[in-house]
């Protein structure tokens, strides 16, 4: 049908250049980094190419795939079983496990991997004081391995599948799985029949957005000293000092990024037909037995315990003997941190509401392909991204300078438009444009074509449109987009730290001020300081999400 | 439960606000450093400098290869003076893209030594790495400890322990050790490092010194300065520290060094920043913060520092890590040096 | 007239969703595009409320040019109310605020006044400060009508109303709905699929086919004097039977000549099939003509019953319920049309 809203809002022609100019210009960040590793890939060099495809390409293309595999199918089975016991099912402690389970979010891929390197390795407390106690340790298995890294990265990302998952079952799969059981079902056999069928796409959405994650990791792999796409490119660009090389392996890396979207996509095209409507108020919760019940206790409280306390106890303790590094100067890094992750998390709900409002006006093919290319980001390397950017901003800056001076002479005003907040925002913008877009988009479909038609017939359109109908409507969307771009930006560290203007320290350039040095246990205060942060907006997005259920 | 629309508007406000103020707090006298010595290891200098010289000094910090890449991207707009690293290779790498300037200085060129600083000018070590072994003094005895080239032989396999080829420290003692015995033989020499490691290579120095402690391997390859911080807070681990190669060429060094930006707005003030930092008082400083060697040879090091003796330096110019840098990395890929 | 479309046309791509729809409609009445589902009628309706362009024709209202070739007014200019097929109420919203939704030109106790008024109509006062998703189906579409209605359109559109409840609810909502349009002397037009709808709520009625409109008449005389084959078709229950014409309003059937009142062109010798209504079959012990029973239906107050003749061909018949045949049973049966319809054989 979308033909005929195309046709009939051409009349109003008008508008239309404009929001193809305004799409294009917030898809630019993004797809600015794409064109630059395109081109450098059109044209390798030779020599080093011939090196790389030889040495470390075989390694790292395998590496990286057991990694998609291993994380994939561990966040997804670990994340799925979660959000389907909590949203599904009664067992003691569920209301807390609800929420709880989401907490991880808040705590940054690298400060989970150094915490399990740093207590786990064989040096670290447990396998010493199992040695002091029985001799021996060689029985545990080694963390710095290709097994280390994926249940690390699993247990930081799960909570992704988590939420979409938890979202699928909770709109629709009580009642489901009471359809399915009058039709005979057992309920082991509804649930896998109809339930996980019918969550597929969220929990494939969830999975997408892990794997996109799990490309772009440098901090984890590098703290194991695993050899991804991301570390090979890292060490083209900054150990053989070749640009080419590295945007070169970025170019391969994108074909793994682009498989896991169209992944993604392709799953998430089903699940704009599922109806917001039956809300399953009045379907009662599967009673588990009691064995399963404690099961599933356990199960949860093992997941929470791995992911989220034991981690955050490894850290204050750390702190605790660390605890004279906090100075005045904390209340600039949190403040900083705030103000970057608060802007960076409006700049990008905005943009996102924004696309969103253009693809559903102008729902043609070329503007989906725009808008999916911009949404790749997410997957990029983010140093590869910054630089990406920084390139061509300098340009531009140099550009603008340049008609400045032509039209105001010796007296224009100095531009330097890198080196500033705007350098940082749209460098966020293209990373996780993603992250904003999904939860506005879905919520956008959710509003259907007659609501707006609706309140045109009774003659309220546009801005009042928007402000008296879609903003009420979309409030839980948008208010999770919010959130998690908020999350992301705190725990971000690369493009902070490459763009930030001098004197914009925050607590994750805090984390890598002492982590570039060795010093993980110095490390630990702004790391704490990050969760606490984060885990304040990630705490109120399970909130709302328990409400709105 | 609802996030009110109106909340946005203050953050956008303080947005705006943010950009603008950045915008604006850029005071033409302050000199802005690029940095890849850790602020704990820097801020402590540039707020002496101010003090005493009345110079605001701004900072960025970052790892080299960003600082460097973005130094690039913003060619002559860039507000940068000064570019500070942890290691020559990057220097080198910096001066080769023209990013630096030559600077001529009476006092630069008498206090720094001629192989720690460009043959051009364009940058000055101001303090010295050693990167040597380490070992379990309960399972080694010192004499069995020779040079690097001895740790691929067979009394060590299995008892090895590595950092990363990642980090730039590891590359630049290879880049050197090529410079030294040429291609094939370091190609042998690394290829005998692998073969002999205890475990996959460790991820910092720290982690790789508390593995030796804890029994996992028996010898390795460290920065003498995190072996200093590592007893400093635990006296008790049974390390030490053993100067390598010292009847041949000496220890592998290297350096933390400053160069001023090819389009620096304050070119002038940052030559004197880094004639200060060629001062007797600022040399010990800022080795003495992270327990380096100073680089001007009149200058005592940290106490800590000094109790580990005397040694033999190599004498090759650190500028040769840079250029032979790549050629490192890619020996490294070959021989499997994760 | 107040709504007037004239020769309009829709295409999407190639092809023509309406073809050529030409009707008119007056003041205060009630009118009905009915047809099977494809027909175009949605479209058309969508065409009047401003959601889609015209390609070809005029839609007016009171004289004043909605849609032509070249010219669309905005929908939310038109003054044209409507009522959607799920509703669209805003979830967001209680009862009484989705109903004042549409009156932000009044001030803030007008409106309240106002929105207060039209739920009373409909019957809904009580439940003006619940959220829509609080409400039964049918008080959902009375919430709707009354949204649609509260700024006193010109027009209103109902489209599929309802489709969504269930038939006991259907019939009696259908009523009410025809009286409240009624009191307040709305102009609407009203989209269905289902005759007994459209016959409960509408004066006039189109049946639709390919875009174009087949007849456009009161329900009893699309049900009794169709115009075309579809219409009779589509228009209630029915066979036909094949005959010859004999004379102007008698056929010649296997049941015996047909008389009625006839209307058409009565060529004498040709060959038509004429149209039995069930209710054109009585039944009659004493009649000569048996048919044997196939089918019944219990229906409460009648039966009706499929029969078979000896030929094989197959009639209707409605039969007070006080008649009670068993299948199998021969029946005696009278044919005594109102009208005589037929249609020439093609």
């Amino acid at each position: 049908m979308s033909a005929e809203i195309v046709q009939a809002e051409t009349r109003r022609a008008w508008r239309d250049p404009l929001s193809v100019v305004l799409a294009v210009v917030l898809c630019l960040p993004a797809l600015v980094p794409l064109l630059v590793i395109a081109h450098a890939t059109i044209s390798p060099e030779a020599e080093v190419w011939a090196h790389l495809s030889r040495y470390v390409l075989p390694e790292v293309t395998i590496n990286t795939i057991k990694l998609l595999i291993g994380v994939a199918l561990l966040s997804g089975i670990v994340g799925t079983v979660l959000a389907w016991l909590t949203s599904i099912c009664e067992f003691p402690g569920r209301r807390f496990f609800d929420w709880a389970l989401l907490l991880p979010l808040a705590i940054p891929t690298y400060v989970l991997a150094f915490v399990a390197v740093g207590f786990l390795d064989f040096a670290g407390p447990l396998q010493s004081w199992l040695r002091a106690v029985t001799g021996s340790s060689a029985w545990v298995p080694k963390i710095r391995s290709t097994g280390g890294v994926i249940f690390v990265l699993s247990l930081a990302l799960y909570p992704y599948v988590y939420l979409l998952a938890r979202t699928a079952f909770l709109t629709q799969g009580r009642r489901a799985l009471e359809a399915a059981q009058m039709l005979g079902l057992g309920r082991a056999a509804a649930t896998w029949k109809v339930a996980l069928p019918m969550a597929r796409p969220w929990i494939a959405a969830g999975i997408a957005l892990v794997c996109m994650e799990t490309l772009a990791d440098f901090g984890a792999v590098s703290v194991f000293n695993y050899n991804t796409f991301t570390t090979a490119i890292y060490r083209a660009w900054f150990g053989m000092f070749s640009v080419s090389a590295a945007l070169e392996l970025a170019g391969v890396l994108l074909l793994f990024v682009i498989a896991a979207f169209a992944l993604e996509r392709s799953s998430r095209a089903g699940a704009r037909f599922a109806s917001s409507r039956d809300m399953t108020r009045q379907a009662t919760r599967l009673n588990l037995g009691p064995v399963a019940r404690w099961s599933a206790f356990v199960g949860a409280a093992l997941v929470l315990a791995l992911s989220f306390v034991l981690p955050l106890l490894q850290l204050l303790i750390w702190s605790v003997e660390n605890v004279g590094d906090i100075d005045s100067r904390y209340w600039g890094f949190i403040a900083r941190s705030l103000v970057l992750a608060g802007s960076a998390a409006v700049v990008i709900v905005l943009a996102s509401l924004a696309l969103a409002y253009i693809e559903r006006r102008r729902s043609t093919r070329s503007m989906r392909m725009l808008v999916r290319l911009a949404t790749l980001g997410y997957a990029i390397p983010g140093t590869v991204l910054a630089v990406g950017i920084a390139v061509p901003l300098v340009l531009l800056n140099n550009q603008l300078q340049n008609w400045l001076r032509a039209w105001m002479g010796e007296s224009a005003p100095v531009l330097l438009l890198q080196g500033t907040l705007l350098a940082v925002l749209i460098a966020y913008l293209a990373r996780f444009l993603t992250v904003g877009f999904n939860p506005v988009e879905s919520g956008l479909q959710r509003v259907t074509r007659s609501i707006d038609e609706a309140a045109a017939s009774l003659g309220v359109v546009g801005t009042d449109l928007i402000r008296k109908v879609h903003v009420p409507l979309l409030r839980t969307s948008l208010a999770t987009a919010a959130t998690l771009v908020f999350v992301d930006v705190m725990k971000e560290m690369p493009i902070t730290l490459i763009t930030r203007p001098p004197g914009w320290d925050t607590l994750a350039v805090r984390v890598w001020e002492m982590t570039s040095e060795g010093e993980w246990e110095r490390a630990a205060l702004p790391a704490v300081a990050i969760v606490l942060v984060g885990l304040i907006p990630a705490a109120m997005l399970t909130r709302r999400g328990a409400h709105v259920a | 439960m609802s996030v009110r629309f109106g909340v946005f508007a203050p953050l956008f406000g303080a947005l705006v606000l943010a950009v603008g103020l950045a915008g604006c707090a850029k005071q033409p006298s302050e000199l802005v450093v690029y940095s890849a010595r850790n602020e704990q290891l820097i801020k402590p200098i540039f707020d002496r400098y101010s003090a005493e010289s009345g110079q605001q000094i701004r900072f960025v910090t970052d790892d080299a290869g960003p600082l460097i890449e973005r130094l690039n991207a913003e060619g002559a707009n860039s507000q940068a003076d000064i570019l500070m690293t942890v290691d020559a290779g990057e220097l080198w790498h910096a001066a080769d893209l023209g990013l630096l300037q030559s600077v001529n200085s009476e006092a630069l060129n008498t206090n720094i030594p001629e192989s720690l600083r460009d043959p051009q000018g364009r940058w000055f070590g101001f303090s010295i790495r050693a990167r040597t072994i380490v070992y379990s003094t309960e399972r080694v005895k010192p004499e069995e400890l020779s040079d690097y080239a001895a740790l691929g032989g067979e009394r060590w396999k299995g008892k090895l322990c590595l950092r990363t080829s990642k980090k730039v420290y590891n590359q630049s003692l290879v880049a050197m050790l090529i410079a030294e015995y040429g291609e094939p033989k370091t190609e042998e020499i690394v290829r005998g490092w692998v073969a002999n490691l205890a475990t996959e290579p460790f991820s910092n120095d720290t982690l790789l010194m508390e593995a030796i402690a804890a029994g996992q391997c028996d010898v390795g390859l460290v920065n003498t300065y995190y072996f200093g911080r590592l007893l400093r807070d635990q006296p008790d681990l049974p390390l030490k520290l053993f100067w390598a190669d010292q009847t041949g060429q000496g220890v592998h060094i290297n350096i933390s060094g400053a160069g001023v930006t090819a389009h620096a707005p304050r070119g002038e003030q940052a030559k004197k920043f880094l004639e200060w930092l060629s001062q007797p008082e600022a040399q010990s400083m800022f080795a003495g913060l992270n327990l380096e060697y100073p680089a001007s040879p009149s200058i005592e090091p940290d106490p800590i520092v000094k109790a580990w003796g005397d040694f033999k330096r190599s004498p090759m110019n650190v500028a040769q890590a840079g250029e032979l840098q790549a050629t490192a990395v890619k020996l490294m890929d070959r021989v499997g040096y994760r | 007239m107040w709504l007037e479309l004239e020769n309009v046309v829709r295409r999407f791509g190639e092809r023509s969703a309406v073809n050529g729809l030409s009707m008119r409609l007056a003041k205060g009445s009630i009118g009905c595009l009915l047809g099977p589902s494809g027909c175009g009628k949605t479209t058309a309706l969508r065409c009047i409320a401003g959601f889609e362009p015209v390609d070809v024709g005029v839609i007016r209202a009171h004289g004043r040019v909605l849609a032509s070739e070249n010219f669309q007014s905005p929908p939310e200019s038109r003054q044209i109310g409507m009522v959607f097929q799920d509703y669209a109420l805003f979830p967001h919203l209680t009862v009484l605020d989705n109903v004042a939704f549409g009156l932000h030109r009044l001030d803030r106790s007008k409106r309240k006044r106002r929105a207060e008024e039209i739920l009373e109509t409909v019957g809904l006062a009580e439940h003006r400060s619940h959220y829509p998703h609080q409400l039964s189906g049918g008080q959902q579409q009375r919430v709707a009508l009354a949204r649609a209605l509260a700024p006193e359109p010109e027009i209103v559109l109902l489209d599929e109303p309802f489709s969504s409840l269930d038939v006991e609810l259907r019939e009696r909502l259908s009523v009410e709905v025809r009286s409240v349009l009624k009191t307040l002397n709305t102009t609407a037009l009203l989209v269905t699929h289902d005759q007994q709808e459209a016959f409960a709520v509408a004066d006039v009625v189109g049946v639709m086919r390919d875009g174009k409109l087949e007849q456009w008449d009161t329900p009893y005389q699309l049900y009794h004097r169709p115009e075309t084959r579809f219409v009779a078709d589509f228009i209630g229950q029915g066979v036909f039977i094949p005959g010859e014409i004999v004379a102007a309003g008698s056929v010649r059937t296997e049941l015996g000549v047909v008389r009625a009142n006839g209307n058409g062109q009565w060529q004498t010798g040709r060959q038509v099939d004429l149209l039995l209504r069930p209710d054109d079959v009585i039944h009659d012990d004493a009649s000569t003509l048996r048919a044997e029973v196939c089918q019944r239906a219990f229906r409460g107050a009648e039966f009706l019953y499929t029969l078979k003749l000896a030929s094989g061909v197959q009639l209707l018949s409605l039969v007070p319920s006080h008649h009670d045949h068993a299948v199998g049973e021969q029946i005696g049966i009278r044919i005594e049309p109102d009208h005589v319809v037929a249609f020439a054989r093609d």
